[in-house]
């Protein structure tokens, strides 16, 4: 067992380090989720593209650099410790591309990816319903059978980034008749397309981040269902570990704020709060230590199971300690806007969406634990 | 980077498991408690057979940490922190051959050893059965021997005053070795204590019933417990780390088994005070075996530094300006 930085990682660190410091934009972009916001980080996505920089782990002909996960981890460490900005692709970038990685067709590949790489497709996501938010297989939006692919009808809600994406992608009911988990086919559709009408919802800071999307006999093509049809569940929860766990919310990400908090404790100059700043840090490099153990799993051979509930719970709560403990420092310029006030709002929603806290809670002591049901 | 256990040390883990389920730990833990010591000295006969005793001086701090959170779950009385960790360390950095003397029993099992490092330990545990005890104050330590006794809120640690009798060396490496391990140690055993508390927890919420069915069936119940799961698992590569830290002789040591210990003892005192509510009433009492664990947990995480030393020590590493958080 060691902690030691492979020389091929090292390397790639310094390379992605130097590029990232000179390239960050300071002062930061305008906030994602405006219409002036949304564009800059699209911009910034194809720079990051252009470098090569955009998806290090997929394979080079999509773009990619076909980096391992040890690098990946390394890059996403140097991109937040620069303050590099939010990735606006992500949905599809490290939700939609692994379940296409995992059931997609090579034709599905070669269309979907590269446009996806360079950010000139953004994607959504459209799971949630107003009927179906923890117990996602209670949606009743459907995918009726027509010629040469399927109409869409129904509401989808929550739908994160919808309200300036490009493209979005989620299950819908293809058969009625079906048991709720058979029965769920996994579309992609266009935000444009006839039939569509998005009305975006403003989220707790006041930008909408996501939006509500009313379906409306909206056609969409054979070629952008993922699996077969009536095996959407299956596709969705095969990767739904990967959202929960690794590819969602890299340690990188809690280290950096943790380095930031440890800084702004030191700048105010007090012993106040000293103990949760001290939690703070331990826990996100206990979150880093854990994924050096996991990657070092699945290159072993191991699979991603129930295990990535753990993170989830741990990371997302993590987040809103570490957020509310730099707001007690600042005092009463905490409520001033500013990165803190910005992360801590951003922070609130980490135990709600990729599936609840209780949801994971539940299925800890479920599979894990071995708990009656 | 391959941050893993190795077939071999899983296999040692299950080895030491395996060994301990057959040998009644608990029976053996009560008699201690009791004052009868004969059950618990054939278990640490036992563990020196299998190499326990010799691995801080012949292996990896990783494999010591690894066999401590078995001696931790089951859980093993004696000074095992102590007599496994600490102060073979401490000896092992000491050139004279009094000390080499003294090392080769401790390794081999035909001595036991205790100590006292004031002031984060400032009495002796189990010092009447230590062949070897020793008392390290201001870097300088001196074999020692009990002079008054003191009862422990966990009934089976007996706690001793000690008074130098011999002078053994004077060297600041060495003692800083004992206290590293001997943390490390305490860490490892309380991992091992908290998820000792978690099986229990476990097999009582699944076969306790009440309104009709488990109560580990209500949600109540099962985030709690998940709750505990979680702590542990994020408290161990902590521990993994700081132990590969130690074994490398990184810089970081010191700040990795800081914050091992604190996350160690925060998940062992989680897992203590669920694993008491789940089992209700019969969990507060001495016939339970949560109860060999409950006051065990409280009791070594006040020893080998507080939880707020241990913090202390992990901010003044991160605000140096020499190691960085990330490296």
């Amino acid at each position: 067992m060691d902690l030691d930085q492979d020389p091929a990682i090292a390397a790639f660190r310094a390379q992605a380090r130097a590029w990232l410091r000179e390239q960050v934009p300071d002062p930061p972009l305008p906030a994602v989720n405006t219409e002036e916001g949304f564009a800059a980080h699209r911009r910034w996505e194809r720079k990051l593209a252009q470098a090569g920089l955009a998806v290090v782990s997929w394979p080079e002909k999509y773009g990619g650099r076909d980096a391992t996960l040890g690098q990946w981890l390394a890059f996403e460490e140097e991109y937040y410790r620069s303050g590099g900005p939010v990735r606006v692709g992500q949905n599809g970038l490290f939700l939609l591309a692994s379940t296409l990685f995992s059931h997609g067709t090579p034709a599905q590949l070669d269309r979907i990816l590269p446009p996806m790489a360079t950010g000139d497709q953004v994607w959504a996501q459209a799971w949630s319903e107003p009927g179906a938010g923890s117990d996602l297989a209670a949606i009743t939006s459907t995918a009726r059978r027509a010629a040469g692919g399927w109409l869409l009808n129904g509401q989808k809600t929550w739908s994160s980034r919808a309200a300036f994406a490009d493209r979005a992608f989620g299950l819908f009911r293809s058969d009625s008749e079906a048991e709720r988990h058979e029965g769920l086919t996994y579309l992609m559709f266009d935000l444009r397309a006839p039939g569509v009408t998005v009305r975006p919802i403003r989220q707790l800071d006041g930008d909408p981040g996501f939006a509500e999307i009313f379906l409306d006999d909206v056609f969409v093509p054979d070629e952008d269902v993922i699996g077969m049809p009536g095996a959407g569940w299956r596709v969705a929860m095969s990767t739904a570990s990967h959202e929960r766990g690794l590819s969602l919310r890299s340690p990188g990400r809690f280290l950096a704020s943790a380095e930031r908090l440890v800084g702004l404790w030191q700048r105010q100059g007090s012993n106040a709060a000293s103990e949760r700043v001290a939690d703070a840090w331990i826990a996100a490099r206990a979150y880093q230590l854990h994924t050096f153990g996991t990657v070092a799993a699945l290159e072993a051979g191991g699979t991603l199971g129930a295990e990535s509930s753990l993170g989830k719970v741990f990371w997302s709560d993590l987040d809103v300690r570490l957020c509310e403990t730099a707001l007690d420092l600042l005092g009463p310029q905490a409520e001033l806007d500013g990165q803190w006030t910005a992360s801590y709002l951003f922070a609130l929603a980490g135990p709600i969406y990729a599936g609840t806290n209780e949801i994971q809670r539940s299925v800890i002591a479920e599979r894990l634990l071995g708990m009656p049901r | 980077m391959r941050f893993m256990l190795t077939a071999e040390q899983r296999r040692f883990a299950a080895t030491l498991d395996e060994l301990l389920s057959r040998a009644d730990v608990p029976a053996a833990a009560r008699a201690w408690a009791d004052g009868d010591r004969g059950p618990g000295l054939a278990i640490w006969a036992a563990l020196a057979r299998v190499g326990v005793t010799s691995l801080a001086e012949h292996a990896e701090p990783a494999d010591l940490v690894v066999a401590c959170e078995e001696l931790g779950r089951h859980p093993v009385p004696g000074p095992l922190a102590e007599s496994l960790a600490a102060v073979p360390a401490l000896l092992g950095g000491l050139p004279s051959s009094r000390a080499r003397e003294l090392l080769a029993h401790i390794s081999s099992g035909t001595a036991i050893a205790t100590a006292a490092f004031p002031p984060q330990v400032p009495l002796a545990l189990d010092a009447d059965i230590a062949q070897v005890v020793i008392l390290s104050e201001n870097n300088k330590i001196f074999l020692a021997q009990p002079v008054g006794t003191f009862d422990s809120m966990d009934p089976s640690r007996k706690l001793f005053a000690v008074r130098q009798t011999e002078v053994l060396a004077a060297d600041a490496d060495a003692v800083a070795a004992g206290v590293r391990h001997g943390t490390l140690a305490s860490a490892a055993l309380l991992l091992g204590a908290g998820r000792g508390l978690l099986d229990a927890a476990v097999r009582h919420a699944r076969t306790r019933e009440q309104f009709g069915r488990p109560v580990g069936a209500f949600q109540a119940v099962k985030h709690a417990l998940a709750d505990v799961l979680i702590g542990i698992e994020f408290a161990r590569p902590l521990l993994y780390a700081a132990a590969v830290a130690v074994g490398a002789g990184q810089a970081t040591a010191a700040r990795d088994i800081s914050a091992a210990r604190v996350a160690c003892a925060d998940a062992a005192r989680l897992a203590a005070a669920v694993a008491l509510q789940v089992h209700g009433a019969i969990g507060y009492t001495r016939e339970c075996d949560v109860s060999l664990w409950l006051a065990k947990v409280r009791a070594l995480s006040a020893v080998w530094g507080s939880q707020a030393e241990h913090r202390a020590v992990v901010l003044a590493a991160l605000t140096e300006p020499k190691t960085g958080p990330w490296s």
